[in-house]
């Protein structure tokens, strides 16, 4: 067996262990993954980042059992999803995992609240209950006041906004956002990333695939990927202070 | 950058004492930018000099004491000021940048594996880049200053990561792709203006 990728630990929420996945059959096969480990633990938010068909959806797509790999595990808060039932895997993806999409995702006939209450209300809780823990959602990404209101009447930023309410909805402990910040201008975009880093700050664990650097840089580690491997990743780099003048050289 | 039009800018508030401009230089910059009192003051006498500021400054003992004076901006000095605001920094020919010449040697020396190279750079980067990110996640939220500093500097790192992601796609083209036959007549390559390389 491969070892755990770089931050590999016990407490790992999300581990990947020597994953591939092929599509096609020879001669025509397409490796979008080969051989690899990550693993990301409670608290932590990595971010993949790597050039188109670089197999970074694949991953998240393979992270949130939305798909099953060619070889290789896939380990979700210490459980194995390979052979699990498939409803046991479906309850875990509504409780476990939550997700963040590009295009946010939100359905239109509900209002903010009614969508961030959704994975909890298909779970089967209670729908007081479920309203409850969506308003607390909302108000943690500070849109509680929007709460009545349709993805319409929102701002692309509430938006997102609304749409990471929903997947944190709960005691979600995994996190898994597809280019999150959508085509935001560049200072919401930050601002979507600080949310995720709260989140993360708060004990989820989160992997954000991006193309763009200035968002992957809000990430504790950020892993590169070319042609389905892994190239490279960052180790934890000094605090920002080096970045200020040091005082007792002036 | 121009530290005697910075002075001006903080002189235009009002008058004020060389220690005063000092610490407020370094706050006004995001505090990335040291400067220390014997540039402030050298400084300062070349603006008092060229007549676009002024000083009220004698010691309590009659005597001139730098330290003691204050200084304020004249007409002129407010016309230079907003002179030099408008005017655009010469951008005109390529900064000399030594990652752009690295890159260049690494696709030349044999035996060299110029997308390891490139990778290399890429990593240190983005941990540069997640620095900076950690400064505007905290100090620099309440600060305005720092605030555009650190955006200015997460934009100017970002574009030296795409310009390696274009140059290892470029590199990867080169590679795949048969070699050009030689032409009977050399065709000359442009030349760049030699205006000499910013630094």
């Amino acid at each position: 067996m491969s070892q755990p990728g770089p931050g590999g630990s016990a407490a790992s929420v999300l581990e990947l262990r020597g994953v591939s996945k092929t599509y096609g059959q020879e001669p025509a096969t397409v490796h979008a993954l080969a051989g690899i480990d990550l693993s990301v633990r409670g608290g932590e938010m990595v971010a993949v980042m790597g050039p188109s068909g670089s197999g970074k959806s694949t991953l998240l797509t393979i992270a949130g059992s939305l798909e099953e790999p060619t070889s290789g595990e896939v380990l979700v808060c210490g459980m194995a999803l390979a052979g699990m039932p498939r409803g046991r895997r479906a309850r875990l993806r509504r409780r476990v995992i939550g997700y963040v999409f590009q295009d946010f995702n939100l359905l239109p006939g509900l209002t903010a609240a009614e969508n961030a209450a959704l994975p909890l209300e298909l779970d089967g809780v209670a729908v007081p209950k479920a309203r409850a823990a969506a308003l607390a959602a909302l108000a943690a990404l500070g849109v509680a006041d929007r709460a009545g209101w349709f993805p319409d009447q929102l701002s692309g930023g509430e938006r997102q906004r609304v749409a990471i309410a929903r997947a944190v909805v709960g005691e979600r402990r995994l996190l898994l956002a597809d280019e999150p910040s959508g085509a935001l201008d560049s200072v919401n975009a930050g601002e979507v990333m600080r949310l995720l880093h709260e989140a993360c700050q708060r004990g989820v664990a989160a992997v954000v695939v991006t193309h763009d650097a200035q968002l992957a840089a809000w990430a504790d580690r950020i892993v590169l990927l070319r042609d389905g491997r892994m190239t490279g990743h960052t180790t934890r780099p000094p605090g920002p202070e080096s970045l200020l003048i040091p005082r007792e050289a002036q | 950058m121009s530290v005697p039009h910075v002075l001006l800018a903080l002189l235009s508030e009002g008058p004020k004492y060389g220690l005063q401009l000092r610490e407020e230089f370094e706050a006004g910059t995001g505090e990335v930018w040291p400067l220390n009192v014997g540039q402030v003051y050298k400084t300062l006498g070349r603006l008092e000099r060229d007549g676009l500021a002024e000083s009220d400054g004698t010691g309590q003992d009659g005597r001139e004491k730098t330290g003691q004076k204050r200084f304020r901006i004249t007409p002129r000095g407010a016309e230079a000021l907003a002179a030099w605001l408008r005017t655009p920094p010469d951008l005109t020919s390529p900064p000399r940048d030594e990652l752009v010449m690295k890159v260049l040697v690494a696709a030349r020396v044999p035996g060299t594996d110029a997308h390891e190279v490139i990778q290399a750079h890429r990593v240190y980067l983005l941990e540069l880049m997640q620095q900076w990110t950690r400064l505007k996640e905290g100090e620099a939220r309440d600060d305005l200053s720092l605030a555009l500093v650190v955006d200015a500097e997460l934009f100017r790192l970002d574009a030296v990561i795409r310009w390696l992601d274009a140059a290892e796609v470029r590199l990867a083209r080169a590679a795949a792709e048969p070699p050009r036959p030689a032409s009977a007549a050399p065709v000359p390559a442009p030349q760049l203006r030699r205006l000499g390389a910013r630094r």
